[in-house]
């Protein structure tokens, strides 16, 4: 077990689901999972001899480790920026399943709006204006992992959103081509399904603080 | 003006306030501009980028003035306090603008929260090391951040770090650094926390 990534969470996507994303591009990293909460703090992840926690300090090391943060500085930046607006995205989608019935319909609009309105559409320039493959200098980095997770979870509550982004669309064919995704899509990967009442349930038992 | 940052915000401490403290940390000047002209505030403009997102910005900031670590392992720290600072911080940030019935609760969380979950955590770090600085014997955004929270939990609660001996001496020798004395002066970027009387100017620039 030494070596790999431990990580320890609840079996669900819930706030490791984009480590799971991030370790899963990166092609020789296998990770080994523990459902068992461990510590107060959760996601928690053994890497490299340290025990780390906060989601964000655990992508940035595991981003900065697998050469998925740019070549320099100012790459960088764009990375954090674009990463930082869809982690908001993500953010509603995260909390969207524990929204009281009556406010589900009104939440589900926001997502929609703030997907079509203010993310996507940045996206979609960015793409279109230097025309690469790519988010960030022509390579492949955590912000064009952190996107394809957030589409991927923006269409199961809403599919046609990307009908009006040409760029989208496409973008999200090439990433789900490239082979490390393309295999962690697939069943039997350690991408974890959408929350389900069983997992919701869990969750609002074990917060409930 | 040029080469220097500016700031787009509104003239309270906010998102903005961790910029302020870690650009004069790193001793660089910033361009005055207290209005609002974007959609996305924090905004700030630093070598030809427009940059939003405070933690985008905080990173570049960190990354450009050597604040942050010195490889990879010591950068996952930094992060790691930072992460949880800005946790704190939010708390701090949100009391104000409870409804007066939830105040007192809130309050009471507040408390809980930094006395029990996050400064323990930090008076461990100072005193397994027992060095000066969080990461790496070397001052970084690690320190700035946590001096920032501690002074707003200080305003909220003045006793608060009674029990936190290592961190009411780390509180002194950071507030002495030349230039985070600086900033503790009078007349210098730091904002003053947001009184009740302005929170209907605020409510309404942010909605």
């Amino acid at each position: 077990m030494s070596g790999k990534p431990r990580l320890t969470y609840l079996n669900g996507r819930g706030r490791m689901e984009p480590v799971r994303w991030l370790l899963a591009a990166h092609s020789r990293l296998v990770f080994s999972t523990d459902g068992v909460l461990m510590f107060q703090q959760v996601p928690l992840v053994e890497i490299d001899g340290m025990k780390m926690v906060q989601t964000r300090a655990i992508l940035s090391y595991i981003a900065g480790k697998y050469n998925l943060y740019g070549k320099d500085l100012k790459e960088r930046a764009l990375i954090d920026m674009y990463v930082e607006g869809i982690t908001d995205l993500m953010e509603m989608i995260l909390m969207f399943p524990f929204s009281p019935p009556e406010a589900k319909e009104k939440n589900l609009d926001s997502i929609n709006d703030r997907a079509i309105n203010r993310y996507f559409p940045v996206f979609e320039k960015v793409l279109k204006q230097h025309g690469q493959d790519f988010l960030v200098g022509n390579k492949f980095s955590w912000a064009d992992v952190q996107l394809i997770e957030a589409i991927l979870a923006v269409e199961e509550k809403i599919p046609a959103v990307l009908s009006g982004f040409p760029q989208l669309q496409a973008f999200k064919i090439r990433m789900s081509n490239m082979p490390t995704i393309k295999k962690f899509l697939q069943p039997g990967s350690r991408r974890k399904p959408p929350p389900d009442e069983r997992y919701i349930e869990t969750v609002l038992k074990i917060f409930k603080k | 003006m040029s080469g220097k940052p500016k700031l787009h915000y509104f003239n309270g401490r906010g998102r903005m306030e961790s910029i302020r403290w870690l650009l004069a940390a790193a001793g660089v000047e910033v361009c005055l501009y207290g209005s609002l002209l974007f959609q996305q505030v924090p905004m700030v403009e630093i070598d030809g980028m427009k940059m939003v997102q405070s933690r985008a910005i905080g990173n570049y900031i960190a990354m450009k003035y050597n604040l942050y670590g010195k490889d990879l392992k010591e950068r996952a720290l930094i992060d790691m306090y930072v992460e949880a600072v800005i946790d704190l911080n939010e708390l701090l940030m949100t009391h104000i603008l409870q409804p007066a019935d939830k105040k007192e609760q809130h309050f009471a969380t507040i408390v809980d929260k930094a006395t029990n979950r996050y400064f323990p955590v930090y008076e461990k770090v100072l005193k397994d090391h027992g060095q000066d600085f969080l990461v790496g014997n070397q001052f970084s955004r690690a320190d700035v951040q946590l001096l920032e929270t501690l002074l707003m939990a200080e305003e909220c609660k003045p006793d608060i770090l009674a029990k936190f001996p290592l961190l009411q001496s780390f509180k002194a020798r950071i507030s002495n650094i030349p230039t985070i004395k600086k900033f503790l002066q009078p007349g210098s970027q730091r904002k003053p926390p947001l009184q009740e009387k302005d929170l209907p100017k605020v409510m309404k620039i942010f909605h």
